[in-house]
């Protein structure tokens, strides 16, 4: 199961959008074998008949009254961005040449 | 009488600055300058606040003076791991991604300091993101052990725990999503909570792995514990997953420590191979000492503990490569744009590279392996079953027992990068603390000594079941009164002084 390729980390990394080097996904191809191999221990006894837990302390139906809380200011919003108009974050192009 | 002042516990100081013996200012100033003195080679801060402190002090003593109401902890600092959204002071999360950062808004356990009257001194060092159990993933340097600086101070919080360790701060907040506040408390000597899981909000939380993160106190001593927890304890609406319900005081069960009849369930699975002799030698030592003083002593099994680093290393990188998503260059943080500029989803790529480190590369791209369709079943899928597992065994052992007891880690603190190039080794520091964020359940560090064969500190861990954090208080305390009454004093005054190669320093550059 845990036969991981370079060309699956490149993979992996670009559905991540992390522009790994080539040098990185050397070393992570490696490390990710590895440490797919001692996790897979998980599998000898997820049988079945085990209910999955994604939540340690369940809550359903977490609701508030439908009325304006404190919220940031666009101002305050925006004081992080890298880039921003005053009111917009500003972004470079959403679509390539070829798109 | 500055250095009188640090060496106070948070409880005693906030007496002394209620009896007005002494103001916030003069408090404040104290542990300023312990971290001019000594943070340069501790380096248990990435931001310091200095005349900011100062002022925020100065106004609590005004209000003192005017004769407000005001909470056992007002006046005192606190230092705030960098996790944690802070209004006006930078935050990191140890990340390059986030240098230079300031958040518009705090995090709800920092706006509850802040309405107890704390003082915030800075921000605490810590892995980028939380990742890791050294501090050695920080993308700003690691944080030194107070007990020996060539070691490590545990992780993700070891700038918390070092920051207490230090005499910098009496008091730190922590958060702990496999081990991050008990595992640096273990190797530092102090006294970390991780309480139940919904119990302290997470809003403002740089998120790591939603379902395991838990914000908590990191102290010298079990009551300054139990009064930091009795002040960032509560529902809060902007934490959907914040348990709506009203908390006994965690300081009252600590001044009430009493364990006759308690009955201390001990993990099998956590107390043989693996662990270090002088680990062991001072948990039972620390169970010896308790059964003297009442409580009853039994075996428990947890059989399915031994799989946990294995979910835990599932189902983190899951989490977090969905959370660090956020960090796209757009809203906050660092951008980076490569050569002859590019889309955004360049610009996104090129960021990100440049922004995290190894560690936080690697469990995102094991995250997003994880979560890929055709493996989510074996994977994320069979993780999640595995912590079901984990909850039975806690509440199959909680039948029988009170609460549970291991020792906090296998061993006491490496040295730095003993284990860095081996990343499976540096996970399993994690064995004992990970069950309990995997089952939320609420868990303590307490120290009980130092190991005889390197002495290094090590830790006791308890375990609760959800909602049950009293209980923690409860034998915590104890335990810290029997050992305290044994050695004649804090274990923290047997550590070595650190202004003293300091001194010497400043003494060669005069002469």
């Amino acid at each position: 199961m845990s036969e991981i390729s370079a060309e699956q980390v490149a993979h992996l990394a670009n559905l991540a959008r992390i522009a790994l080097t080539d040098e990185e996904i050397g070393h992570l191809t490696t490390e990710l074998a590895q440490i797919m191999h001692a996790v897979e221990k998980v599998s000898e006894v997820a049988t079945p008949d085990v209910p999955p837990t994604s939540h340690p302390i369940p809550m359903q139906n977490v609701y508030r009254d439908d009325v304006v809380g404190n919220t940031l200011t666009a101002e305050e919003a925006l004081s992080g961005a890298p880039e921003s108009d005053g009111s917009r974050f500003v972004v470079t192009a959403i679509l390539g040449e070829e798109q | 009488m500055s250095d009188e002042l640090i060496r106070l516990s948070a409880a005693e100081l906030g007496e002394k600055l209620a009896a007005g013996d002494v103001s916030s200012v003069e408090a404040t100033r104290a542990h300023l300058d312990r971290i001019a003195a000594v943070d340069g080679a501790v380096h248990a801060f990435l931001h310091v606040e200095g005349e900011r402190a100062l002022e925020t002090a100065a106004d609590l003593d005004r209000r003192r003076a005017a004769g407000e109401a005001l909470g056992p902890l007002a006046g005192v600092p606190i230092a705030i791991k960098d996790v944690l959204v802070t209004k006006g002071m930078p935050s990191t999360s140890g990340s390059r991604i986030l240098e230079g950062w300031i958040p518009p808004y705090d995090a709800t356990p920092v706006t509850k300091v802040r309405e107890a009257g704390l003082i915030p001194l800075g921000k605490t060092n810590m892995d980028e993101f939380a990742m890791g159990s050294s501090t050695e993933h920080s993308a700003y340097g690691p944080t030194h052990n107070p007990w020996d600086l060539d070691r490590i101070p545990g992780g993700s919080g070891g700038g918390s725990a070092a920051s207490v360790a230090a005499f910098e701060a009496p008091l730190a907040l922590g958060s702990d999503t496999g081990g991050s506040i008990r595992q640096p408390a273990h190797v530092t000597g102090t006294v970390g909570v991780k309480p139940t899981y919904g119990a302290v909000s997470r809003y403002g939380s740089i998120a790591l792995a939603s379902s395991l993160d838990q914000i908590g106190p990191v102290t010298r001593t079990v009551l300054d514990a139990a009064l930091l927890h009795d002040v960032i304890a509560g529902h809060d609406p902007l934490d959907s997953t914040s348990l709506p319900m009203a908390w006994p005081s965690m300081a009252d069960a600590v001044r009430r420590a009493d364990v006759s009849g308690l009955r201390i369930g001990v993990i099998k699975e956590l107390d043989g191979a693996g662990f270090q002799p002088g680990v062991r030698q001072r948990f039972h030592e620390a169970l010896e000492l308790l059964e003297r003083g009442g409580a009853e002593i039994v075996e428990v099994s947890a059989p399915h503990f031994e799989y946990s680093i294995a979910a835990y290393y599932l189902i983190l990188p899951a989490e977090a490569s969905s959370n660090l998503a956020k960090f796209d260059s757009v809203r906050f943080g660092l951008r980076v744009t490569p050569d002859g500029a590019g889309t955004v989803e360049q610009v996104m790529s090129a960021t990100r590279e440049a922004g995290f480190g190894p560690e936080v590369k690697r469990r995102i791209i094991l995250g997003t392996y994880a979560l890929s369709a055709g493996y989510y079943d074996a994977y994320y899928g069979s993780a999640q079953k595995v912590r079901t597992l984990v909850q039975r065994d806690f509440d199959a052992a909680f039948a029988k027992v009170d609460v549970l007891a291991s020792p906090t880690a296998p061993t006491t603190a490496f040295k730095f990068g003993e284990k860095l190039a081996d990343p499976v080794s540096m996970y399993l520091n994690d064995i004992a603390t990970i069950p309990a964020n995997l089952a939320g359940v609420p868990g303590i560090s307490v120290p009980t000594g130092l190991a005889p064969e390197d002495g290094l500190p090590v830790g006791i861990q308890f375990l609760a079941p959800a909602r049950e954090d009293a209980r923690l208080y409860n034998v915590g305390g104890a335990l810290e009164q029997l050992l305290v009454a044994e050695w004649g004093g804090p274990l923290l005054g047997r550590a070595p002084d650190l202004t003293a190669h300091e001194l010497s320093a400043t003494e060669e550059g005069a002469l």
